[in-house]
């Protein structure tokens, strides 16, 4: 019932529903859980989280730009590597703002290294992918060797340290600008779930670095440059009927090649992000699989930018909880969180008639619930690993009841079908 | 007939060398950007590479590479890709060291058990990326990464804490103890040295050639065996090149799929055998990023059993021979990266275009054949 209605909504009503559900699950568990713990919703764990999700969904959106055109992108992860590279080599030398660029331009190198062997020369998508996340790490240390180890600070593994782009506090709401600070108060309050819901929204809102308003507002800009122009109606022809859309005259060759830049761009900036952003510096195996994660975003997100923004900040997530939880209750909090989302897939699963859907949801609800009831802390390894596992989980469920573009991973030669 | 015999083993060949030579000039552009001059450099590797101690170094550095390439390999000839081997070498050669050392046996039975333990634990391993893939239609490139950093960030960072020899984490003493413990010297594969030693003279310099070097031999002819000679083999090439086609013709492609996977695994549990038998126990700086470059020898070697090979002797050939570099100065020893980059995506586009001449080639023959048929 609440289901269809939801349904029924528009869109941005229902994401606010789903959030306000997720806010409302997140506090009961704080609230009446084992242990005392305030850190699942508090300002500092959305802060962090939003921006860990930032690389996931520059990441994502540069998967989709690749796989709108037709051209499946696994060597985003090693785009990303060149990011980071990039990123910390521009911002050591002309800061972080240019820095970021140069890091795009980096990850969009190996974006037309990929765009070159696949529709230029029709290698097959995924070894062209692999080949290039083992490029990627290697030229990274080369360029280090020749570059960074002249540098004060540097090294073969590693940059000087870099500066950060500006921050942004929203005025009136975070109390910005010396204005009053309407979400502090109401954090202050106590209120159940209206002060949660507040401290939720002032992490987001509280010195948010201008690279992270950027990134979230290439998630509407993708949105129109792909469903609402005609360069993105022709980069889309690429990726589901290439010719079809040859027959009408399109140059598809060029329409892949510009949004497998634009992918490796995306992925760059993703890297530059970890370096300028987060890191404060380059570090050699410093994107950690967030490029693959970026992957597992886009087909949790359907292919769509805001699927992606969503699944990039569940993902991130888990990530941001492994900060400041010392005592690791909220990591334990979290099993509660999970088996209740795995007792609504079960549902969910049982109203579509999916048994085995069901079966393994409710499973794995069980498993979860009685870890929580049954332990006090988790173990810091579980803490680690727990993005990789929610990724894998959430693909057990969804990779495959969505549709990917038709001509995805097709090797597309002009003339010939 | 003998023009055609040479004209496929210049086509053959004609990839492979292509890609070498591509990137040979492109490294020496970097390395003339980058100050040094590029004729000393590979001069001054290539004499190094000439002795027999470092090819005895080479020889040790391209057997695990050349058992993870296989790994990679039986995946790939299947167009499944097993990215996952990285983190099923590692995961396979601490259980195998720790039962390795909870146990005393007598030689043979001891090693085999170790061995036995490493195969199945990566079979394991990449067994759960099979089920999902097969049950769940989870993509298998994405699943295995996740299942590496489930493996190298969670489960091993864990194990080894756990599993950590008694008292010997003393920062007064080195950290040679720190590791699991010991395995006893029956358990240990020993080197063959005497087997190298009959073709040549005595290896000097406490070289030691690893007796993987065999278990690596065996590995390849039992690909080639399993790939050319048996029903599962033709199956898996048959998924491979058409998977409709294979499923009219009767094979479970996701029987395949499963058995490939586990099959891939197995093989990547060898990996880390080399380096258990020179350590005698895992430890926290235990070798990693073979699986990675197995990919990429896989991919240099077509998979095909001795392209591996050469692919394998070739990367573990600049592996070893830039570590003369930092004595020499004639260059960084990090060119070594670039060169080993540039080869494989130079290789994999070398071999693509070399595929569509050859079909182009072979289909203005055939034409030409029905002309001369018509006349």
């Amino acid at each position: 019932m609440i289901l269809n209605q939801i349904r029924q909504l528009p869109t941005w009503a229902r994401w606010a529903s789903f959030a306000t559900l997720g806010i409302l699950v997140l506090t009961l568990v704080q609230e009446l859980g084992q242990n005392e713990t305030s850190h699942l919703t508090a300002m500092t764990t959305s802060q962090t989280a939003l921006k860990w999700s930032i690389p996931i969904l520059l990441a994502g959106l540069g998967g989709l730009f690749a796989e709108r055109a037709g051209i499946i992108n696994i060597g985003l992860e090693g785009m990303m590597v060149l990011g980071t590279w990039f990123g910390a080599w521009g911002a050591f030398n002309f800061g972080p703002y240019t820095g970021i660029l140069i890091g795009i331009i980096g990850g969009a190198i190996g974006g037309l290294i990929h765009a070159i062997a696949t529709v230029g020369f029709g290698v097959d998508h995924i070894i062209s992918g692999v080949a290039i996340n083992i490029l990627g790490p290697f030229a990274a240390r080369f360029l280090s060797s020749e570059i960074f180890t002249g540098y004060q600070g540097g090294s073969v593994t590693q940059s000087p340290r870099v500066e950060s782009v500006d921050k942004f506090t929203m005025p009136f709401l975070a109390g910005g600008y010396d204005t009053p600070n309407f979400l502090k108060w109401l954090g202050d309050k106590d209120v159940p779930m209206l002060s949660d819901a507040g401290n939720i929204l002032r992490g987001v809102l509280t010195q948010t670095s201008w690279a992270t308003i950027i990134a979230l507002l290439l998630v509407p800009f993708s949105a129109w440059l792909l469903w609402r122009t005609r360069f993105g109606l022709r980069v889309r022809i690429s990726g589901e009927d290439p010719w079809a859309g040859e027959s009408q005259g399109v140059n598809i060759y060029k329409y892949k090649f510009i949004a497998v830049m634009i992918s490796g761009g995306l992925a760059g900036f993703g890297g530059a992000f970890i370096t300028i952003e987060m890191s404060s510096i380059y570090q050699e195996g410093g994107t950690t699989g967030r490029g693959f994660i970026g992957l597992a975003a886009l087909i949790f997100g359907n292919w769509r930018p805001g699927g992606i923004l969503a699944a990039a900040l569940l993902f991130g997530y888990p990530y941001a909880l492994q900060f400041g939880d010392f005592d690791g209750f909220a990591s334990h909090a979290l099993l509660l969180v999970n088996a209740i989302a795995l007792v609504a897939v079960t549902i969910w699963a049982i109203r579509k008639s999916k048994r085995a859907d069901a079966v393994i949801a409710f499973v794995l609800a069980t498993l979860s619930a009685v870890w929580y009831f049954v332990a006090d802390t988790v173990p810091d390894w579980w803490v680690k690993i727990l993005p990789y596992v929610i990724v894998i989980v959430v693909l057990i469920f969804f990779a495959q009841r969505l549709r990917m573009p038709a001509a995805n991973g097709q090797i597309y030669r002009r003339g010939q079908t | 007939m003998k023009n055609e015999t040479i004209r496929r083993i210049a086509l053959a060949l004609a990839a492979p060398v292509a890609a070498v030579f591509f990137a040979t000039i492109a490294s020496s552009v970097f390395l003339l950007i980058a100050g040094s001059n590029p004729f000393t450099a590979y001069g001054d590797m290539f004499e190094y590479g000439s002795r027999l101690e470092i090819q005895v170094d080479i020889l040790n550095r391209a057997t695990p590479l050349y058992i993870s390439g296989v790994a990679a390999a039986i995946g790939f000839r299947m167009n499944l890709f097993n990215i996952g081997v990285e983190g099923q070498y590692r995961l396979a050669a601490i259980v195998a060291a720790y039962v390795g050392a909870s146990v005393s046996l007598p030689g043979v039975l001891h090693i085999g058990l170790i061995l036995l333990v490493a195969m199945l634990v990566g079979g394991a391993y990449s067994g759960v990326a099979g089920v999902l893939k097969v049950t769940r239609g989870v993509n298998e490139v994405i699943s295995t990464i996740m299942l590496n950093a489930i493996a190298i960030s969670g489960l091993i960072a864990w194990l080894v804490r756990e599993w950590q020899a008694g008292g010997s984490v003393d920062a007064t003493t080195s950290n040679l103890g720190v590791g699991t413990e010991p395995i006893d010297e029956s358990g240990l594969i020993p080197n063959i040295n005497s087997w190298l030693e009959v073709f040549t003279r005595e290896i000097g310099k406490g070289k030691e050639l690893t007796g993987v070097f065999l278990v690596a031999v065996a590995v390849g002819v039992l690909y080639h065996i399993l790939i050319n000679r048996t029903r599962f083999g033709f199956d898996l090439r048959a998924t491979g090149i058409n998977p409709f086609a294979a499923r009219v013709g009767g094979v479970s492609d996701k029987k395949m799929v499963l058995g490939a996977m586990v099959l891939s695994g197995v093989v990547a549990g060898l990996v880390g055998m080399a380096e258990i038998a020179k350590l005698g126990r895992f430890n926290p700086n235990f070798v990693g990023g073979l699986g990675f470059a197995g990919i990429a020898v896989a991919l240099l070697g077509r998979n095909h059993p001795g392209g591996i090979a050469i692919g394998a002797l070739l990367f573990a050939f600049l592996d070893t021979a830039s570590g003369v570099l930092q004595v020499t100065g004639s260059a960084s020893r990090e060119i070594v990266f670039i060169m080993q980059g540039i080869i494989l995506l130079a290789a994999v586009i070398a071999y693509e275009v070399v595929q569509r001449f050859r079909i182009r080639e072979e289909a203005r023959l055939a034409s030409a054949l029905l002309e001369g048929e018509s006349q």
